[in-house]
């Protein structure tokens, strides 16, 4: 990998991380003096922030090198452990800069309105700013501590903003159960950098990159499955995939920004940044490639039995992660892929998740959709921009996810093995299984007779709510196309991963899309059948197939959990407490009662009693230090 | 040479310091905290100045005075300072006025006078300081022993309900450590004067040459001493009682500063003096400090006492300590050294902010305690950063040493290092547990008497809360991987209130939560700024600890990781 040292406005690409970092310092030190205008700040920040990452793209882009590394200082020095603090801004980061900053920015501006009632709107505004800022270091940071320091500082800020309303028991819950699930994750990612610093003696992406060809390939593949480890913690993976729907307990905006477009997308990152890793080991690239097939499948499962609309969409993020693991486990096919769909998701999910959010503006904070329909008529604007999203998920014709799911359902067929048609065939249910979630969605909130609780006036948001939405509706029908078609990703970014070969079509790409396309109409079909031809009931059917039951309960994931790793926990916790006040206190106490008299003595001990044995023994150990002294010396 | 004076400067200074403070009319508190603040104060410049007139590249040992004391046997009063020692003096020069202005507040128990509190305290800050710059054996072994004595009566005459058995049970533990290290120090006088000279100069010492079998009980002599007092598990349980039942200023000098002496002293004593046993016996030593990060760790999660609790994190953390030490790399070692001075801070602002609490609330448990951040939110917001330090999240000073040491332990221990690792895990949960039973949820407990709390409720619902707040969903039944088991096991306990002696007597209807005051405020910002500048520009306490570290790790034979890993 070759890097050019920064110039002009690129080697000032680190005030893209300041900006929003000052802003979050500001709102939290200045405390209420900035309750009147933080928000304005908080914004302002990440809007600048979008406007300088959007210059140092267009000048990255007139490069001839389009690698450039920019030295900071030298964060930790120490024997033959250097980590310097450099930012490496290539198409790969500068990508996820322009996503970080400008889905961050629309929702910053959504923000207002969404929390203009909330007393703490401030605090919410630093914790986003921080947000962004540690996810824009994750991103850019040139090597592998720099990303565990976003990694882990996304992680902060994903738990802050999960209890933002704390004092709700299952905020407070959700937020810690998403930090230690991810904290599981963070120590495969820690110990592959041990593993990189012991190996290879060095952990900065170039110097990794460089070497890693001559490591044996039980080292690599280790590397490649502790990676993999962390990047399932960050994205909400199977197996550590439970916290995600959790965090829905956030603020919406929270879900839309960081559960949905940015930091669950990380684990992306992690496993496409890391490809000259993953290039060399098949092994871990099966893993991945399993890890992202059964996920898909178990978040479209799950998503199609819940009737919270936050839930179903955190679920459909879960699975759509699933596709993206599906496609950067493929290997240097799937690298463009991956980010491609990672971008369009970007776009659609968060406009699905803003509009979700304006619903909720409109029902009082209601989720449950058995106590929506008929609000198309009510919101129109949320429902075209919801609907263009929807449709944008879903895969309809020429839309974003159109597109970009089908490059990956391509890729993976490509392969031309069992493996390969067993992946696509995965890949297409999991387009069916979309379709009629997101189709169930569609209609028990937008369509059919209202089943609104008593009292409830629906009204649209206002406007700073809804342009927002309106810009990532765009996105979410234009950017496949321009992605894919016009101008495509993997071109931009042949820097980072090379040009993939010409890959032989098993299956014309023409047939694929016809062939998905009718899947998915199939699964519009089952959920009209299912859900708009009857009035939806306004409580969930208690008798339901056994399927139905265990998707309600997430395929058990939960109660797994709970079986094999908090009970006993708690328990061993327990018992330890028992040994180490009964056994091992008692074991030293009884020993210093054998050996010095009376153990009562020591729990009656009287002050003035206590306070000539202190002394007492401290002169006896100067007299026995002199004794032996003059002896020695004599 | 003035600079050599400095170090004498800052052992007299508050040695006189107390005797002044002591002398004061019994009555005049004010007098006494004004001038122990002074004095601390004046000791932090003298370690700055230290620290400026120290060149990390020079000698190992610099600022040197060295004068006869027990000329018959060798005994200097030897002061000097390596890269170690010195950064040990600038975390003593922070936490001491630290502590002053923390205890500025509190009430002595019946019979006992402030005054006394404030002597005990520049006495301790004498021998710490003394025990940390000693450069001759003897002289260090006195000032190892001496400060039991200040630290004993700050947690027998100022502690808690049980101070006089935690006091009496530290005493006995460090005393016995002592002894068997005290017979090491003169062995070690011995084997120097059968080899020529008898001495007890750390410098002459490290010369030696001492037969294996000769060093192998040395070596356990003062491993003993100072395992006590890191302390290493199973050596570990007169911690949780005298970190509980200190008064909260003791508490954050013990475990912040004394108990870095037993880690300290491995780095200074074990390794050079007894290159081969160290060696020979760091396997079981890693053994110890590996179970004890995880036994620790599990344990903390365990108690309902929240002194109890911030004293089993210390324990844990005092494992990746060890770890750090006995892989013998120079990364290893120098994260081992930064995480003493890190932990020092991050533990003593937990146990600072605990403090804060109790002296609200007038319980120590958990369980009496909860939704304090909807009412107090800087308390709840340096609670956060305490909280985040201690499980060493980046960003924060902890996760700078944390790191080191685990990354430069992995290329010559990875089975331990990887264990050790399985400890962030747990550091989360302990932190996170404590942070949402007390901070988050509904405001109740203790702070809040029934009917406030209802109010408060209502307040919340009202304004904290609006809109969103309207449809709270239930609390995740069996969503939480760790759910709190239910807090009806402390309440039982919270009937019998454990007060802590200085807790302020502000009881009677009204609500007693208020956030920081502005004392309480200029008490966390010094270690708060500190968390957050050194996790962020840790290169400059490095690169003063790294070349000694260097040389610690060439007398024990050992170089940095990768030469080892790769060659």
């Amino acid at each position: 990998m070759d890097t050019v040292a920064a110039s002009g406005l690129l080697s000032s690409s680190w005030l893209v991380i300041a900006l929003p970092l000052l802003g979050a310092a500001v709102l939290l030190l200045g405390g209420r003096r900035t309750d009147r205008w933080g928000h304005l700040l908080g914004t302002a920040t990440v809007v600048a922030a979008f406007v300088l990452a959007l210059l140092c793209t267009v000048q990255l882009a007139g490069l001839d090198e389009r690698v450039v590394d920019v030295d900071l200082f030298t964060f930790v020095s120490a024997g033959s452990l250097d980590v310097e603090a450099g930012l490496l801004v290539d198409p790969l980061s500068a990508t996820f800069m322009l996503l970080i900053t400008g889905v961050g920015a629309l929702i910053h501006v959504y923000s207002i309105g969404y929390m203009a009632h909330d007393p703490r709107r401030r605090r919410f505004f630093a914790y986003l700013n921080l947000f962004v800022a540690a996810m824009l270091l994750l991103v850019l940071g040139d090597n592998y501590v720099a990303l565990y320091v976003g990694w882990e500082g996304v992680g902060l800020a994903s738990y802050l903003l999960i209890a933002f309303w704390h004092d709700r028991p299952a905020a407070a819950t959700a937020a810690k159960k998403a930090f230690v699930m991810n904290r599981v994750g963070d120590v495969g990612l820690a110990i592959a950098i041990f593993v990189m610093f012991a190996q290879l003696g060095t952990v900065s992406y170039e110097g990794v990159f460089g070497g890693v060809g001559a490591l044996a390939g039980g080292t690599l593949t280790a590397l490649g499955l502790l990676l993999l480890l962390g990047a399932c913690g960050k994205s909400g993976q199977v197996p550590l995939q439970a916290w995600l729907p959790d965090a829905m307990e956030g603020p919406t905006p929270v879900s839309a920004l960081i559960h949905a477009a940015t930091m669950v997308t990380a684990g992306v990152y992690l496993i496409a940044r890391s490809a000259p890793i993953y290039d060399l080991t098949p092994t871990a690239r099966a893993v991945v490639l399993a890890v992202g097939a059964v996920t898909l499948l178990y978040g479209a499962i799950v998503g199609c039995a819940y009737d919270d609309i936050k839930k179903v969409l955190a679920y459909s993020t879960v699975s759509q992660i699933g596709y993206m693991f599906l496609a950067v486990g493929l290997g240097p096919v799937g690298y463009a892929a991956a980010i491609a769909h990672l971008l369009t998701h970007g776009f659609f999910k968060a406009g699905l998740f803003l509009g979700a959010g304006s619903v909720m503006h409109a029902m009082g904070d209601q989720v449950d959709m058995r106590r929506f329909g008929g609000l198309a008529r009510k919101l129109p604007v949320t429902f075209v921009t919801f609907g263009l999203g929807y449709l944008a998920l879903i895969g309809f014709p020429f839309l974003s996810g159109y597109w970009t799911k089908d490059a990956i359902i391509e890729a993976a067929l490509d392969r031309g093995d069992w493996a390969g048609w067993l992946l696509g065939g995965v890949a297409v249910l999991g387009a069916g299984l979309t379709a009629f979630y997101m189709t169930r969605l569609m209609i028990m909130t937008f369509l059919g007779r209202p089943r609104w609780t008593e009292g409830q006036h629906p009204h649209e948001s206002p406007s700073v709510m809804t342009a927002p939405m309106v810009l990532l509706a765009i996105g979410s029908v234009a950017a496949g196309f321009l992605l894919v078609v016009v101008a495509p990703l993997g071109d931009w970014l042949e820097p980072v991963f090379g040009v993939p070969e010409e890959a032989e079509h098993v299956v014309a790409p023409a047939v694929v899309g016809v062939v998905v396309t009718a899947v998915m109409a199939l699964g519009v079909l089952a959920a009209w059948l299912f859900v708009g031809r009857r009035e939806v009931p306004e409580v969930a059917p208690v008798r339901v197939s056994p399927v139905t039951r265990a998707a309600r309960r997430s395929l058990y994931a939960d109660a797994v959990n709970e079986a094999v790793f908090m009970r006993p926990g708690q328990w061993l916790t327990r018992a330890l407490v028992w040994v180490d006040n009964r056994g091992v206190d008692g074991a030293v106490n009884g020993l210093a009662a054998t050996l010095g008299g009376s153990s009562s003595r020591l729990g009656r001990a009287q002050t003035g009693f206590v306070r000539s044995y202190a002394l007492g023994m401290l002169g006896g150990a100067v007299v026995v230090a002199g004794a032996l002294l003059a002896v020695t010396a004599g | 040479m003035s600079d050599s004076l400095l170090l004498v400067a800052m052992v007299v200074v508050p040695a006189v310091g107390a005797a002044v403070v002591a002398g004061l009319p019994k009555h005049r508190t004010a007098t006494a905290r004004q001038l122990a603040l002074g004095v601390s104060l004046v000791v932090l410049v003298l370690a700055v100045l230290a620290t400026v007139a120290f060149d990390p590249d020079g000698d190992r040992f610099q600022l040197t005075t060295s004068v006869p004391w027990i000329p018959g046997f060798g005994v200097d009063f030897a002061l000097g300072v390596d890269g170690i020692a010195l950064v040990m003096l600038l975390l003593v020069g922070v936490l001491v006025p630290v502590v002053v202005l923390a205890s500025w507040e509190d009430t002595a128990p019946p019979n006992r006078s402030m005054r006394t509190f404030f002597a005990w305290l520049l006495l301790l800050e004498a021998c710490m300081v003394g025990v940390f710059a000693a450069t001759d054996v003897f002289l260090f072994y006195v000032f190892f022993e001496a400060m039991l004595v200040p630290m004993y009566f700050i947690v027998g005459s100022f502690g808690g309900p049980r101070r006089q058995y935690a006091a009496v049970k530290f005493f006995l533990y460090s005393l016995v450590g002592g002894l068997v290290m005290l017979a090491a120090v003169i062995g070690l006088y011995v084997v120097s004067e059968a080899a020529g000279e008898g001495t007890f100069a750390f410098e002459s010492l490290r010369q030696l040459d001492i037969d294996p079998g000769v060093q192998r009980l040395l070596f356990l002599g003062f491993f003993v001493a100072f395992a006590i007092k890191a302390p290493l598990v199973p050596l570990h349980t007169w911690l949780p009682d005298a970190g509980a039942e200190a008064p909260v200023g003791g508490a954050v000098l013990l475990v912040g500063v004394l108990d870095k002496v037993g880690t300290f002293g491995f780095l200074r004593y074990c390794l050079p003096l007894f290159p081969e046993a160290s060696r020979e016996f760091a396997p079981l030593v890693l053994v110890l400090a590996v179970a004890g990060v995880l036994y620790a760790a599990l344990l903390a999660m365990g108690q309902t006492d929240m002194k109890r609790l911030v004293s089993y994190t210390s324990i844990a953390h005092f494992g990746f300590i060890a770890l750090g030490v006995f892989a013998f790399t120079t990364e290893a070692g120098t994260g081992a050294v930064l995480y003493m001075v890190n932990h020092g801070i991050a533990t003593g602002l937990l146990f600072l902010v605990v403090g804060m609490l109790i002296a609200r609330g007038g319980s120590r448990l958990v369980g009496d305690y909860g939704g304090v951040a909807s009412r107090a939110p800087k308390l709840a917001g340096v609670f956060l950063v305490a909280g985040l330090a201690s499980l060493a999240l980046p960003g924060t000073n902890s996760f700078v040493s944390e790191f080191l040491v685990l990354i430069g332990s992995f290329p010559t221990r990875p089975v331990f290092t990887v264990l050790a690792t399985v400890g962030i895990i747990l550091a989360a949960l302990y932190v996170l547990l404590l942070y949402q039973r007390t901070m988050h949820g509904p405001p109740r407990g203790v702070l809040f008497p029934a009917g406030d709390a209802a109010d408060d409720a209502a307040d919340g619902a009202a304004g904290g809360a609006a809109p969103h707040g309207a449809t709270a969903p239930p609390a995740g039944a069996g969503h939480g991987a760790t759910a709190a088991p239910a807090g009806g096991g402390h309440g039982a306990h919270g009937a019998t209130a454990t007060l802590t002696a200085p807790a302020p007597a502000r009881s009677g209807g009204a609500s007693r939560m208020y956030d920081l005051t502005r004392r309480e405020t200029l008490v966390v910002a010094p270690l708060v700024a500190l968390v957050l500048v050194l996790g962020v520009y840790p290169q400059p306490l490095i690169r003063l600890i790294e070349p000694a570290v260097a040389a610690t790790m060439s007398d024990v034979g050992a170089g940095s990781a990768p030469s080892e890993g790769t060659d």
